[in-house]
């Protein structure tokens, strides 16, 4: 056993209001420089929806990401070193500039300075590339809120592949409407995909805390690590010449502040924490055979803080007491692996990634409409599951290679957290059978309520 | 084994590993580094800065966030949230961080390339005016010069919006815009200056500045709350009181939470997490939203009401509702709650309607006059009857309590241990007529039903709540017999009014949804005592009906004993913001320290006059009238908006036909002559004999325009002007979009004409002589102006923020100086004051004013009209009595040369009068006393000795003092002041904070909670979340409403003439039938004609942030109409294809957002887009496409210019007209996809 230390954050979608604050206090502290106009470290994307850059989850033709051959041996989607090596000058699988999109300004100084003419004066488009007049046709986040969708909506990968197994599993239309947010940063996995792709070797992963990073002294920007993330989370200045990526804020965690897109979360729904996981394990949990296996294979990997031998290896290793405690105190690994409500994004791409999410649980009962239900009764809550508008197959997809019964689970426990509640906030006797049903004690139900509910600062990182 | 890659690979790997050291897993998969970080060092760089200063964003939005702001070098370089909001308590989510992404965009303004950096002029103009400042010698002469040619005036005024403007200096801006001031008050008279600035409570201290010096010259305010239409008229309507609503925190109070009409996440973002958090305790979510809105996401149960339709749906659950809570088993917790707070035992007498001989209509509050009380206030009593004696019962707290003499200790709602009675089921049944409105053209129609009654006193009376259940069509039945009339045969009943069966055919929602829903709210109120909360916002209020809306969903609240309730009752969020420290910017920001009254004025009616909408308006009063009308309401709205101000309703501006300083001049000539008693007598009797006359009665004549505009804070002409293109039209004299009747910009030749007001044939085009704005950035109205001042922004100057939706009080602070040559709204207004007096010592001198002000709400002269019935004097035989049926006029002393002193300093009436707020007033001598310390006092000059506010943080601090929000011994004062009118204990809600002041400096260290006042209806003591009315309903202190109570009936005429004494459905308006737009749907070939919606953007705060790169670059990139995939279909257009809106009010260009989240039938066109950002040429007009208000225009409803009647009375921002804009009707085209700018 190997114990090392990993910052995390967990993502509860349950609550994203998708406003997007977290993107522009990212972008205005960090990429907001010639160079990275169309770089977002951190953005929010619609779903369903073709995410940013556009289908980045389609990996087949992307490459990113890890593969299991038959052999059991993890290689890279792109190919493994030796292919890297031999093709090193050749243009890298990676999506263009038009796949992020064409960042661009407008002449606002006509405003100001417009001589007396016949008509109002007007600040054009003008494309940041190449200073000429453009038309904005796609953006970092063109399909917000569902824009286009009915359209476009069936080019998000996961609803192609949805629709490949079942026709008329997901329509765009108005009385079938769903959507949901998924805020992204850069994942911080525990077997990163970039590094393995990077032939400078600029690219590591800290020591003390997981935090994934680009030497940008070291980089050569052959741009190998875009190709390799199938997250698209590292981008290329172009100015620079030199590869970026979301650095998980470290000058703040550095300094025992939370990442700026956790701090100014409006929806409050980022928590922040320390996992402790066996980094002798990674890589044979990166290998699990089975895809639908792997997010059970990654939740392994998590060592339990309070364990006298995980202490034990954890002091050998050098890691510091108080890093001990945050681990114990640590709302993610509370959230991932005591309550096992916040899922990996995509295990399927075997990177094991750090940043976690909640899916979100609602609406429930509207599908439910002539039955007259209540909806906080416990059965009602429970029954709706497999009505929810949003299809569980879609949230599935996302967080456990497609594995329904895993992201049930969760819902069935947000369910039970809010039946259970609500006797309590009306003042009367609780019904312990409702946390029983979902396999979780009382006590549990109620902290988990404290920890997603009431979610005080100092809780939440 | 699991492994990586192949063979190859390993040895590959192991050659490397020989050259390099480095720590690493034993497969060689990952590498672990310490120290050589070298490479970072760029991160760790940026993240560095010199100070963090906290401040906030003066946009017009209800979130009053606590930023911080990171300066290096002196350079602003981004902003995150604050989060050190005191803390709400242990078992509670906090408010940190609350914080949108416009509000961190913000700082993109203070270095980007639409910066005002210095002032401007338009440059025709300045060229005029330097050529006669030459000539003349004298600013006020060259500009009186320039305004007597109209060849020249034309020339810059036709010259407005199109670029050519010119850098002035300071000193030359100021000198014109107060020679522009200083000749309209000599030539015109001061109401014709005019100021606009809304929503104090975004920065309190640049409000109040502006506002002060407006009115310290005798200007005009508009109103901004009712003309943006966020007033929910139902509030003075109901409540008597202008807005009043829970805090955010108080939604975790909730166990049963709508979201009607109201976007949430978009409009509330910082307080959404209550919403989504409440969740998590068990509270059901419901969103009622024509869309799939933000909000829907979260929602367990979404009932998509068509647009508009909601009231039928509130109907319909009051239905099920009153069937099943309130008459098939009665609820004990709500009846209980009905009897004592709301008037529905209150008595009403019925009528014999002239036309239908032996069938009823509802008509006055039964009074105790009406039972023989003698004395002029017991026309102000309702009366209740006793369940145990049958006897009739004159209960406290009525307006006949309020003011008398007889009434103190006694304005209070113990019912002393009678019961009212709810109905007189067992009485005699009579048949009831009620009007309603169920066709989608929105005539009338008659319900027949019947009413238990009685005798009481010789009249033929019946409850409120006997009404009430006629309306809602809850049949009753005593000893076997059924009261007369037709009445619903079940809740499936489609075809009878208003049961659920019948509101599905209307809003698409089913029947058994609206059962359900409304079951489950009730329930939740009785399990939990009232926590059942209604959200409701723009989406429901800002059509032309949406107090009718209003009173069906509040009606739902005030049944369920959810009104004042923690966690329960309305939650109205809607452009509500509140102002806490209230009586210290009022009083400073009207400058009642120095002269009263003040001149403010409804906005709507201001500008439907002044642009000269009222000309194209397309219906009469009558056609909105219900079948039962008795004539009240008649003719053009114009005539009702002269009638109401006439007869003191509500103001209007100019107030007559010539100068009033002249006019006050004529009226001392003519008291010194013995010919009048007094000022107002002598003004009554010229205008009744026809020497003078009301401006609005020739409102088009240059003798009756506005002359000056002044905006700050505000973007008028890009933002609220609901028809943008008649303001530019009619007020500015430029170019314009308006394609009117025949597409050529034409008047409607069928449009009514009004009887008293007179008609040019020709409409003037540019009434005014001067717009000036202030702003940071260039908008569609600093291109308008011919002025343009570089203001400060938010992260440049001190000031104060607040907001309802939480509890604190904080500052702006100055991160940076302004840069450039940018100001605060401060120091700009001072400098204009200077330059003003200076040129007064020429030109103007002191002069007397005669000032014309309406009967104000909180005050007595909300009793001045008994019934509501003022009789016009412009009928014979009827006097003018001043105060009574017409305004209220008084003499005000003005000296123009001092106007830069009294600004700067706290004046003598504060001490002689103290400052008044809800008839409460607060005596301020000790508080002027702590001031004179702090601040201290003016040294020489008019204002010597005065306590000196002469600098922003100085109001600031003036302000907080003034307030009994900020100062405790105020709350106490004015509690214990109220304690003697209500005769119950109040102070106890603020003793214990006698002590606590809010200083300025505490609100820029961290936000400050406030101190429980009687300036507002809830409570904070204790540290429990404010909800509204809790103090009304715990304390027993009346509402200010005419029975004391919440009002579901109300019996003006003009009510009862629109067919909505009680809550109803009215359809929205059918602009065929009103406007003869096209019919809605597709023409089968290249227009679709659709609801034209404006709902509020996700991208932008109103027009602010709409130009920022940042939320450009995170939404479409300019101009957006949402639409469907129907709609876009039948027109052939596909997602980001370029479109034209058009009606004949003018054109929209944008590009087209296609998604199935719409319903068909309605388009979005988000609020509020300028021209400013990627804006082509229309081909409709070959001119720039315009604003989202280009295909707006104004329509006045007659009844919310209802004024003098208890809590139907005038007060700023709390009653009149709403510039609503949800019923319009628009046509799309898909345009040529080629386009040109």
């Amino acid at each position: 056993m190997k114990v090392m230390a990993q910052m995390g954050m967990v993502m509860n979608l349950d609550k994203c209001i998708g406003c997007h604050t977290c993107s522009v206090t990212c972008k205005q502290a960090w990429t907001n420089r010639a160079g990275t106009e169309y770089v977002w470290f951190n953005n929010v994307e619609t779903r369903p929806g073709q995410g940013y850059p556009r289908q980045y989850e389609d990996q087949e033709r992307w490459r990113g990401g890890w593969t299991v051959g038959a052999d059991g041996r993890l290689r890279l989607k792109a190919g493994g070193r030796l292919k890297k090596l031999l093709t090193i000058f050749s243009s890298p699988v990676q999506p263009e500039l038009a796949d992020y999109y064409e960042p661009w300004t407008y002449d606002y100084a006509t405003l100001v300075e417009a001589p007396l003419g016949d008509d109002f004066p007007v600040a054009r488009p003008k494309s940041l590339i190449t200073g000429e007049d453009t038309k904005v046709t796609w953006s970092a986040n063109w399909d917000d809120n569902l824009g286009g969708a009915s359209e476009m909506g069936h080019l998000d990968p996961i609803v192609a592949k949805i629709r490949r197994e079942s026709e008329d599993r997901i329509r765009f239309e108005f009385e079938q409407t769903f959507m949901f947010y998924l805020p992204r940063i850069c994942e911080h996995c525990l077997n990163p995909s970039c590094m393995a792709s990077c032939p400078s070797g600029a690219i590591y992963k800290r020591a003390e805390d997981g935090i994934v990073l680009v030497d940008q002294d070291r980089c050569r920007g052959w741009r190998q690590c875009i190709t390799g993330c199938p997250y698209k989370k590292i981008y290329f200045n172009h100015k620079s010449g030199k590869a970026e990526k979301c650095t998980f804020c470290y000058p703040r965690i550095e300094v025992g502040l939370p990442t700026v897109c956790s701090e100014t979360c409006v929806g409050r729904l980022r928590y922040l924490g320390l996992f402790l996981y066996d980094a002798d394990r990674v890589t044979a949990a990166a290998s699990t055979p089975d895809e639908k296996d792997l997010y059970q294979a990654q939740l392994d990997l998590m060592l339990d803080p309070n364990d006298p031998e995980v202490i034990r290896a954890a002091r050998e290793e050098g890691i510091p007491e108080d890093w001990m405690d945050a681990a114990r105190r640590s709302p993610v690994y509370a959230l991932a692996k005591t309550y096992r409500v916040a899922l990996p994004l995509h295990p399927e791409y075997r990177t094991m990634p750090m940043v976690w999410y909640v899916p979100p649980l609602s609406p429930v009962v509207d599908l439910l409409k002539e039955q007259g239900h209540d909806a906080e009764s416990a059965g009602t809550l429970f029954g709706a599951i497999d009505a929810l508008r949003i299809p569980v197959e879609y949230l599935a997809e996302l967080f456990t290679a497609g594995d329904v019964e895993v992201v049930e689970g969760v819902l069935k426990k947000l369910a039970a957290m809010r039946a259970y509640m609500r006797d309590i906030t009306l003042g009367r006797e609780p019904d312990g059978s409702i946390p029983a049903s979902v396999g979780m004690t009382e006590e549990a139900v109620y902290d988990m309520y404290r920890l997603m509910g009431i979610a005080k600062y100092d809780e939440r990182y | 084994m699991p492994g990586l890659d192949g063979t190859a690979s390993d040895l590959l790997l192991k050659a490397g590993r020989f050259f390099t050291r480095w720590d690493e897993t034993d497969d060689g998969r990952a590498v672990f580094r310490k120290g050589g970080r070298a490479g970072d060092v760029f991160y760790r760089d940026r993240w560095s800065h010199d100070k963090v200063v906290r401040s906030t964003h003066g946009v017009n939005c209800t979130g009053s966030c606590s930023w911080n702001v990171y300066v290096k070098d002196g350079i602003i370089t981004w902003e995150t949230q604050a989060t050190d909001y005191p803390s709400v308590g242990p078992d509670r989510p906090e408010y940190e961080p609350r914080g949108c992404p416009r509000g961190a965009a913000f700082s993109w303004y203070t270095y980007s390339p639409t910066r005002v950096r210095y002032p401007y002029a338009r440059g025709v103009l300045v060229e005029l005016y330097r050529e006669a400042r030459q000539r003349l010698g004298d600013p006020v002469l060259a500009w009186a010069d320039i305004q007597a040619d109209p060849e020249r005036r034309r020339r810059y005024q036709q010259a407005r919006g199109k670029g050519g403007l010119v850098r002035v200096s300071w000193a030359e801006a100021t000198e014109m815009v107060a020679a522009a001031q200083v000749h309209t008050i000599k030539a015109h008279g001061p109401d014709r200056n005019i100021g606009f600035s809304p929503i104090p409570a975004m920065s309190i201290v640049s409000h109040c500045v502006g506002t002060r010096y407006t009115q310290l010259i005798g200007g005009v305010m508009t109103s901004f709350y009712d003309w943006y239409a966020d007033l929910p008229v139902a509030s003075p309507q109901v409540f008597g009181d202008q807005t009043d609503v829970p805090e955010s925190g108080d939604w975790w109070d909730a166990s049963y939470l709508v979201m009607w009409g109201s976007n949430v996440p978009v409009t509330r973002t910082p307080d959404a997490h209550w919403m989504t958090e409440v969740r998590y305790r068990g509270t059901k979510v419901v969103t009622v939203s024509p869309d799939y809105a933000d909000n829907t996401k979260f929602a367990d149960e979404w009932l998509p009401a068509a647009a508009g339709t909601d009231a039928a749906l509130a109907m319909a659950m009051g239905h099920v509702i009153l069937r099943e809570y309130l008459v098939d088993r009665q609820v004990p917790f709500f009846a209980d709650y009905v009897r004592t707070y709301t008037d529905l035992p209150h008595l009403v007498r019925l009528e014999e309607h002239p036309d239908h001989p032996g069938a009823y209509v509802a008509g006055k509050f039964l009074t105790a006059a009406d039972l023989g009380g003698g004395a002029e206030e017991e026309q102000w009593k309702t009366v209740v009857l006793d369940e145990a004696t049958g006897r009739a019962v004159v209960p406290n707290g009525s307006m006949g309590f309020r003011y008398a003499d007889s009434g103190v200790g006694r304005w209070n709602l113990d019912l002393e241990g009678v019961t009212p009675r709810l109905t007189l089921l067992g009485g005699e049944g009579v048949t009831v007529l009620l009007p309603a409105f169920v066709d989608p053209d929105g005539s009338g129609s008659v319900l027949t039903r019947g009413v238990p009654t009685q005798r009481v006193g010789g009249h033929l009376v019946t409850t409120v709540f006997d009404l009430m259940l006629a309306q809602y069509g809850v049949g009753r039945t005593f000893d076997g017999q059924s009261l007369p009339g037709d009445w619903p045969a079940g809740y499936d009943d489609a075809s009878t009014p208003y049961t659920p069966a019948w509101q599905e055919q209307i809003t698409s929602v089913p029947a058994q949804a609206c059962i359900r829903v409304a079951r489950e709210l009730a329930t939740n109120s009785e399990e939990s005592g009232g926590r059942s909360m209604i959200i409701m916002g723009a989406g429901i209020c800002q059509w032309f009906h949406g107090d009718a809306t209003y009173r069906a969903v509040l009606a739902l609240l005030m049944m369920t004993g959810s009104m004042g309730r923690n966690g329960g009752g309305w939650a109205h969020y809607v452009g509500q913001e509140k102002c806490r420290p209230t009586t210290g910017w009022i009083s400073l920001a009207n400058g009642l320290d120095w002269s009263r009254p003040p001149r403010t004025m409804t906005g709507t009616s201001f500008w439907y006059m002044h642009t000269d909408q009222w000309r194209n308006d397309g219906y009469s009063t009558e056609s909105l009238a219900s079948p039962l009308a008795r004539g009240h309401v008649r003719g053009h709205t114009a005539d009702a908006i002269a009638a109401s101000a006439r007869m003191g309703w509500m103001p209007f501006y100019p107030q007559f036909d010539r100068n009033p300083l002249d006019v006050a001049d004529e009226a001392a000539a003519a008291v010194e002559a013995g010919e009048a008693p007094d000022a107002p007598a002598y003004v009554a009797r010229a205008l009744q004999d026809g020497r003078l006359a009301p401006a609005i009665e020739d409102v088009d004549a240059p003798t009756a325009w506005p002359r000056t505009l002044m905006l700050w804070r505000s973007n008028l002409f890009g933002s609220s002007a609901k028809g943008d293109e008649y303001f530019l039209r009619h007020l500015l004299g430029t170019h314009h979009n308006v394609l009117g009747e025949d597409g050529l910009g034409g008047e409607n030749p069928r449009a009514p004409r009004p009887e008293g007001v007179k008609w040019h044939d020709a409409a003037p085009e540019g009434k005014l002589d001067l717009l000036v704005s202030a702003d940071f950035r260039m908008t569609s109205t600093t291109l308008l102006s011919d002025v343009v001042l570089p203001a400060a922004t938010w992260y440049e100057k001190h000031d104060l923020s607040s907001t309802d939706m939480h509890p604190y009080v904080h500052a702006f602070s100055p991160a940076i100086d302004p840069p450039w040559e940018a100001r605060s709204d401060f120091d700009m207004f001072h400098a204009l004051a200077r330059k003003l007096s200076e040129l007064a010592r020429t030109h103007l001198g002191t002069r007397r004013d005669l000032v014309s002000v309406p009967l104000q709400h909180d005050t007595p002269g909300e009793t001045a009209q008994p019934g509501g019935v003022a009789r016009d004097w412009r009928q014979d035989g009827v006097d003018a009595v001043p105060g009574r049926n017409t305004p209220v006029f008084a003499v005000v002393e003005r000296d123009y040369t001092a106007i830069a002193d009294k600004l700067a300093s706290v004046g003598p009436l504060a001490d002689s009068l103290g400052f008044t707020v809800k008839n409460v007033t607060y005596r301020v001598e000790h508080e002027i006393a702590r001031l004179a310390q702090s601040n201290g006092v003016m040294s020489h000059g008019p204002a010597a000795g005065r306590p000196a506010i002469d600098t922003d943080a100085k109001l600031a601090e003036a302000i907080l003092t003034f307030s009994g929000t900020t100062n405790g011994e105020l709350a106490t004062q004015g509690f214990r002041t109220l304690e003697q009118r209500v005769g119950k204990r109040l102070a106890d809600l603020a003793e214990g904070s006698e002590e606590k002041r809010i200083t300025f400096a505490q609100t820029q260290t961290a936000p400050v909670p406030v101190i429980t006042s009687p300036e507002w209806s809830g409570s904070e003591t204790g540290g429990r979340r404010y909800a509204p009315f809790t103090v009304n309903i715990e304390r027993l202190k009346p509402f200010h409403t005419l029975t004391g109570r919440m009002h579901f009936y109300l019996d003006h005429d003009w009510m009862t003439d629109l067919g909505e004494a009680m809550p109803t459905y009215r359809p929205p308006l059918d602009m065929h039938r009103l406007f003869g737009e096209p019919r809605l749907g597709p023409d089968g070939a290249a227009t679709v004609t659709v609801r034209y919606l404006t709902p509020h953007n996700k991208w932008s705060i109103h027009s602010e942030y709409q130009d920022n790169l940042f939320m450009l670059s995170l939404s479409r990139g300019g101009p957006t109409v949402w639409m469907s995939p129907g709609d876009a279909g039948s027109i052939d257009v596909s997602d980001n294809d370029w479109v034209e809106v058009t009606n004949a009010n003018g054109v929209y260009v944008a590009r087209a957002i296609v998604s199935h989240r719409m319903p068909d039938g309605v388009v979005y066109v988000h609020h509020a887009q300028e021209r400013t950002i990627d804006v082509p040429k229309s081909e409709a007009t070959g001119r720039r496409g315009g604003i989202h208000n280009s295909v707006t225009r104004l329509l006045v409803k007659p009844t919310h210019l209802i004024g003098g009647y208890a809590q139907l009375s005038y007060t700023f921002n709390y009653l009149g007209p709403t510039g609503n804009q949800r019923d319009m009707v628009a046509t799309v085209r898909k345009r040529s996809q080629e386009v040109h700018y």
